[in-house]
């Protein structure tokens, strides 16, 4: 199972998603932006950050670096991609997701744990966890706040595409357990074909104790599984 | 070929939060500007550009917004354009 990791100017979670993948077997290889080739990768991971130093809008940039064309043909064959954070951004900046990730409601940039309930344990990245399961995971952004035209968000709601929710201890949605003002309290979506996830939450920062909590390994044991299923 | 300047103001969509208007919008009031009814921030980039007419400018302005400068999920674009050359007009 062979998995890029791709870096950007500014990434500063390749490493930890490096490493995640290793540590559920995966052969990880970490990809510099100007590199073009992805063949022979079974996932593509696009690692939170701040590439660019977010100008323009965050992921604007990044989305234009040469290896996202690649990207953009490896996810509409079907590829598994999954970006984290600022790899949400950079996803919903190149349309392989609706909508797009604005200013945090507070205006301030957000970085702590919080709990997110996994809406949809049928996908290729959620296998391995129940529906309504709580995950505690860490945040840290500033523009995490996912706006959407109407259509777009009522698409997303009934086609089971929210894939994680901010909630509290409790499981329920509630203003207060949204950090950043998402509708509905997305915390995370997948396309439509459902091979690309986008979500603010950093599982690849949860997956030893040491860090305080192991629920993001089951995001990548699913991956895995899912590699080991299609390649079957 | 001919210089001129573009000035693209991309401005977030009426209708969508603009967590940062509503703070400015909340300090103008609190400094005393109480009739201040609403703020909205967006950004102005400049672009100095060749190109053979002012309409020229303008159409690569609009094609820069679409791939680049403006997120159409979020944001609206306007475009001026200033012609450069000595003796040139608006």
């Amino acid at each position: 199972m062979k998995v890029a990791v791709i870096t950007f100017p500014g990434s500063n979670c390749d490493y930890d998603l490096y490493k995640a993948a290793q540590q559920v077997g995966a052969d990880a290889s970490f990809i510099w932006h100007r590199e073009r080739d992805l063949k022979g990768y079974d996932a593509v991971l696009l690692p939170g950050g701040f590439s660019y130093g977010d100008y323009l809008r965050a992921g604007a940039i990044a989305r234009v670096s040469p290896v996202m064309e690649d990207v953009v043909v490896f996810a509409n064959s079907g590829g598994l991609v999954l970006g984290i954070c600022n790899g949400f951004q950079i996803l919903c900046e190149a349309g392989l997701l609706p909508g797009a990730l604005v200013r945090n409601e507070e205006l301030t940039f957000q970085g702590k744990d919080v709990r997110i309930r996994v809406e949809c344990s049928d996908t290729l990245f959620t296998s391995d966890y129940a529906d309504g399961q709580i995950l505690r995971v860490p945040i840290a952004h500033g523009e995490g706040n996912f706006e959407a035209d109407q259509a777009t968000l009522e698409t997303l709601e009934s086609d089971g595409r929210i894939v994680f929710r901010y909630v509290d201890a409790s499981g329920a949605t509630s203003d207060e357990a949204n950090p950043n003002g998402s509708w509905h309290n997305i915390a995370g979506i997948t396309n439509e074909a459902g091979n690309v996830l986008g979500m603010m939450p950093h599982p690849e920062r949860a997956m030893e104790d040491i860090l305080g909590s192991t629920d993001g390994i089951g995001l990548f044991t699913s991956l895995a599984s899912s590699l080991s299923g299609l390649a079957s | 070929m001919s210089p001129y300047q573009l000035e693209i103001r991309v401005k977030p969509r009426p209708g969508l939060l603009d967590p940062q208007g509503k703070a400015i919008h909340h300090s103008l009031n609190s400094l005393g500007w109480e009739g201040v009814r609403d703020v909205r921030v967006g950004k102005a980039i400049y672009v100095d550009i060749d190109a053979e007419s002012s309409d020229s400018a303008v159409e690569a302005a609009e094609a820069m917004c679409r791939k680049l400068l403006s997120n159409p999920v979020t944001e609206d674009f306007e475009i001026s354009v200033t012609d450069m050359s000595e003796g040139g007009e608006s």
